[in-house]
């Protein structure tokens, strides 16, 4: 009798547990994701101040505390019905283009640069970023450390902590901009832009230029056809900060965009017994299990998700890597689940180059911080995480306590995916009770690619367990136990 | 000198304390001159067998940071005491329960109702909830169960110093790295943060040590000049430790307590609670017609106010239920 465990898995944010059944023959029959941990957010803001929310909500995710915390402001402007005013909502999307610059390092070369700057397959103990700082050189790793630390700096600048920020306020922010202040963002901006287009450099020489890894990128185990979801402005390109809510089909066709405030009309989420998370998947379409299709409500968001549900970049270096990404991987959608680091990539691109736009917009340094709010009363806001669609949802009484929350997260979204994404490449790499440690790193790269935060898609209540990976036999035995390191 | 051996776990966390590790920036380098990590899940693939074959006492320092909810977080915790010499708390949730605390005002039942019955993006018509034990097609499924309270570390294992803050500013983590490194160890249960209250770091201006009026953020914004607790808004300064070099406060907005208790308190809430009542309506109490009652109304959520990150650790730390 033989157990197969990776326990934790490991490069990600947060926990989870991976359940592998083989039938007769040694082949994989089916794979399990479950999600053991669940905290209480929804239930213990209930009774909390709403200006309390932006500052307990991020602590659903210290990774992408910045998203929670703007998520969270935007619901309250809805809630109390005023608008943010115009140095404000300017002063919103800066930090959290500063978010995007820290959280894609951070994913590229901290939790997935080793298996590709590393190697899949190289001994588990240098599959790290210590091991990616041996091979990139130092002088290079000072460079990803000091970016990474940029976004935190523009965050903090203004935010009070980078982790958790604390500025945002409904109708407004509580701090702005001195001219020095602008001057150092502009000056990390910029330069952060650099540090981007050196990032796609390395993806292009390291992984592009590898046939290998072009191979696995467009190897079966990793294709899902789903629809794709995301922010975009009034062009249809990509946005982080607000705008419509976009999903594209298969074909990359618009097959929906609505306003923030009507998620509830196209969003739903489906419960499965051996799981905390919920599933996620569009309304119209229904839930048909794990499948993918254009019959299955199932969509994926996050960098790929959102390229593919935009027609392009806002800024000009980003679109031309968009571009460059669509020509070179054969038009949208780009069904790879692989190419989700080089979107993060393109995205990068567009955060820097963004936050060069607004740290130069002549009224960033304005004085106009807070409008004045108005009753109390419901409201929903959206932005974009890192790693997807994030959906805030309070009701307020008339004393501005929390009545309800609803939270709808990006990994939940992807989770459906995610799940099947790790089905398939076990099921294309498992063969014939054949299961090694390399496999087994390959199976985890499936839903490493997602930059998944189990931290937010168990908002539900505390508690968690490590990821873990037993293969059973057709007899439902446990079989085997391959431990890495 | 041999280098030193440190290992990083979170329990029920959000992730931000290893954020608080990756902001070291460059000094995370200094770190690595003096220390080998050899377990830190969310960066290394070294996995709990791995901690399990090492000797007792193997780590020289673990930094634990996240609440204790189930009993795998308890196993990891025991587990990790025994290959330390040193346990670290490391941020709020370990030192006090966190903000993840304040789901000890509620229980399971309740929770799996808000999420998975009554929120209102969820269709669950024959009202699944998860259970530990599920059968599907292809065999059992099983998950933990969870403890109907989230516990603070030290409530669990022996806990050697503690380290404030949600998440505790790097620059205390790299002190308390050189201070371990340095092998100049304060006493047992030191908190290894300065001793100051945050007011003590807070450039405002403090002069008028009373309150007649209790305000909220939502409806008025704070002169970025004075005190915020004189200008009525609940400040957590006073009760709060400092060497966060009060960094909200200067975002012009209210000090909510991370640092943990003040130097010298044993609650932070109840401490709060004591400061408050020392200078709410001081001096008002003595003019006709004053109603402390309706001062008090103006004070919303206690619970989430004062004890924000320390009610699992509190002396009375949970809702009773009957």
């Amino acid at each position: 009798m033989k157990i197969v465990t990776i326990d934790p898995i490991t490069r990600l944010e947060g926990h989870g547990k991976i359940d592998i059944f083989l039938n007769e023959d040694g082949n994989v029959e089916n794979a399990y994701l479950q999600i053991p941990e669940l905290r209480g957010f929804e239930r213990f803001c209930e009774g909390r101040k709403a200006e309390d929310m932006p500052i307990i909500t991020p602590r659903i995710c210290g990774v992408c505390p910045v998203a929670h915390h703007l998520a969270s402001t935007k619901t309250l402007d809805a809630a109390y019905g005023v608008e943010p005013t115009e140095t404000a909502s300017k002063l919103r999307e800066l930090m959290n283009c500063g978010y995007f610059i820290y959280d894609h390092t951070l994913h590229f070369y901290f939790l997935a640069a080793p298996d590709f700057v590393v190697g899949p397959d190289a001994p588990p103990s240098e599959r790290n970023i210590f091991g990616v700082l041996k091979k990139v050189g130092l002088d290079v790793g000072r460079e990803i450390i000091k970016h990474r630390a940029y976004g935190q700096r523009i965050t903090e600048t203004f935010g009070g902590k980078a982790t958790h920020p604390t500025c945002g306020v409904p109708g407004g922010i509580s701090k702005g901009l001195n001219e020095e202040e602008r001057q150092s963002i502009e000056d990390m901006a910029r330069s952060s832009v650099e540090f981007a287009k050196f990032s796609l450099g390395i993806f292009n020489d390291v992984v592009l230029s590898n046939q290998d890894y072009v191979d696995l990128i467009l190897s079966d185990p990793y294709q899902l056809k789903t629809y794709n979801m995301g922010i975009v402005d009034d062009n249809n390109h990509v946005n982080f900060y607000g705008g419509d809510i976009r999903v594209t089909d298969q074909q990359g066709k618009e097959y929906v965009k609505f306003g923030e405030q009507d998620y509830l009309d196209h969003v739903c989420e489906h419960v499965e017994p051996w799981t905390y998370s919920k599933f996620t998947y569009l309304k119209d379409v229904g839930w048909d299990g794990f499948t993918d299709g254009p019959r299955s409500g199932v969509f994926r968001v996050g960098p790929l998700g959102r390229l593919n549900a935009a027609d392009g970049m806002a800024t000009p270096q980003a679109d031309e890597e968009y571009k460059r990404m669509y020509k070179t991987l054969g038009g949208r959608p780009i069904q790879s689940t692989l190419a989700f680091h080089w979107a993060r990539l393109v995205e990068l691109l567009y955060a820097a180059e963004r936050a060069v736009e607004l740290a130069t917009d002549p009224g960033i340094t304005g004085t106009d911080l807070r409008n004045p709010v108005g009753e109390p009363g419901e409201g929903v806001g959206v932005v974009e995480a890192a790693r997807g669609t994030l959906i805030h949802h309070y009701k307020l009484d008339q004393e501005g306590i929390i009545k309800k929350v609803n939270l709808v997260v990006a990994t939940t979204m992807n989770y459906a995916d995610i799940c099947m994404s790790i089905r398939d490449a076990a099921k294309g790499l498992i063969k014939d009770n054949n299961v090694n440690e390399g496999l087994l790193n390959m199976v985890e790269m499936a839903f490493r690619a997602y930059d998944p935060c189990f931290g937010c898609s168990t908002h539900s209540l505390p508690g968690e367990a490590p990821l873990k990976v037993n293969i059973y036999d057709y007899r439902k035995r446990l079989i085997e136990t391959v431990q890495r390191g | 000198m041999s280098k030193l051996k440190f290992g990083f776990y979170w329990a029920a966390s959000c992730g931000g304390c290893e954020i608080a590790v990756l902001d070291m920036d460059e000094a995370l380098l200094e770190v690595l001159d003096v220390a080998d990590v050899v377990f830190w899940p969310v960066a290394m693939d070294i996995k709990y067998k791995d901690v399990e074959a090492m000797e007792d006492g193997y780590m020289d320092v673990v930094f634990f940071n996240g609440a204790v909810r189930n009993s795998e977080q308890e196993h990891l915790a025991k587990l990790l005491r025994k290959k330390a010499k040193y346990m670290v708390a490391f941020g709020s949730c370990a030192y006090t329960g966190g903000i993840p605390g304040l789901a000890n005002v509620s229980n399971r039942e309740e929770i799996f109702d808000v999420v998975y019955l009554k929120s209102p993006s969820t269709v669950n018509p024959k009202k699944i909830v998860p259970r530990t034990e599920v059968e599907v097609p292809e065999g059992e499924l099983t998950l933990p169960v969870f403890y109907d309270v989230v516990k603070p570390l030290d409530r669990v294992v022996d806990v050697d110093y503690y380290l404030p803050g949600c998440p505790p500013p790097s620059s205390l983590v790299l002190d308390a790295v050189r201070v371990i490194a340095s092998g100049q160890l304060p006493a047992k249960g030191s908190v290894l943060a300065p001793e100051l209250s945050v007011c003590d770091e807070c450039p405002r201006k403090k002069e008028n040590k009373q309150i007649t009026e209790i305000k909220r953020i939502v409806d008025h914004t704070p002169d970025p000049d004075k005190c915020l607790l004189e200008q009525g808004f609940i400040c957590m300064g006073p009760a709060t430790r400092g060497g966060c070099g009060a960094r909200c406060i200067n975002a012009n907005m209210p000090c909510t307590g991370c640092g943990g208790p003040c130097p010298g308190a044993i609650e932070q809430g109840s401490a709060m609670i004591s400061a408050l009542s020392t200078i709410l309506g001081l001096a008002a109490e003595k003019e006709e017609g004053f109603d402390f009652e309706e001062l008090l109304t103006q004070l919303k959520d206690p619970v989430g106010t004062f004890y924000k990150y320390s009610l699992a650790g509190s002396i009375i730390n949970r809702k009773v239920k009957r």
